[in-house]
């Protein structure tokens, strides 16, 4: 359960980096001054979350004159996608673990 | 693009075991027990009582939700900034128990569950599917 994709977790637990997140989405490239309008908080605070969706590979960034525009990379996703292939391999383990218990109770 | 649907949004685990539905709650809900076969913890059969699950990898924040003493177990598990519900249910057969998990993470049906800004999980993943849904 532990590994790269806590960080990815991390990130999207907060409900305005994913409002940020989901708009890049839907609506395609946006500059940070235009996602600023729509946030509902400060363009630093855009900023440090759309920092922060980088460093998770949940956006790219492009540098165009003095706008910097940030695109989604959906497929960055996978490992949220993986999650239940994931808990399923442990749910399985800890079945086997309780079975084994079980028996060892019945003695 | 894997697609999300909402099967693939909760864990399903079914067992038989040939033991009572008794034993097998001890073994949901004494803390010594829990330790053997899931994680170190400091359960307690209380509602709303908040716990601790410790891996070696990290620790699982959890809180008891509903009890129905050999029957059901519900509690809600967070790890990695992810809220999921997980629920056990224990039905007497007549060679024993069926023992059922099920770990949700995204239903709109658990919402109840999830408090202030987690309830937007559901809603992020519904909307998610369309966009996933246009890349395939």
């Amino acid at each position: 359960m532990a590994g790269p994709h806590d960080m990815l977790f991390a990130t999207l637990a907060d409900p305005t980096r994913r409002g940020i997140f989901e708009r890049l989405c839907h609506e395609g490239e946006q500059t940070v001054h235009a996602l600023t309008a729509q946030a509902g908080v400060s363009q630093p605070a855009v900023s440090k979350h759309l920092g922060i969706l980088k460093q998770a590979g949940l956006v790219l960034d492009r540098r165009d004159g003095r706008e910097t525009h940030y695109r989604a990379r959906p497929d960055a996703l996978a490992p949220l996608i993986d999650w239940t292939g994931k808990m399923t391999g442990f749910w399985r383990s800890r079945f086997d673990e309780l079975e084994d218990l079980l028996k060892r109770m019945d003695q | 693009m894997t697609e999300i649907s909402t099967d693939t949004r909760s864990v399903i685990m079914e067992r038989e075991f040939p033991h009572p539905p008794e034993r097998i709650w001890r073994a949901l809900t004494q803390p010594q027990l829990i330790q053997e076969w899931l994680m170190k913890n400091d359960f307690q059969l209380l509602i709303g009582h908040p716990f601790e699950l410790r891996g070696d990898w990290g620790s699982v924040a959890c809180k008891v939700l509903e009890i129905d003493p050999n029957r059901t177990l519900v509690y809600s598990w967070e790890a990695n900034g992810l809220e999921s519900v997980v629920t056990w249910t224990l039905v007497p057969l007549a060679t024993g128990t069926s023992l059922r998990m099920e770990q949700s993470g995204f239903h709109a049906d658990h919402e109840q569950f999830y408090q202030g800004a987690k309830a937007g999980w559901p809603r992020f993943f519904a909307s998610l599917e369309q966009v996933l849904g246009r890349l395939n």
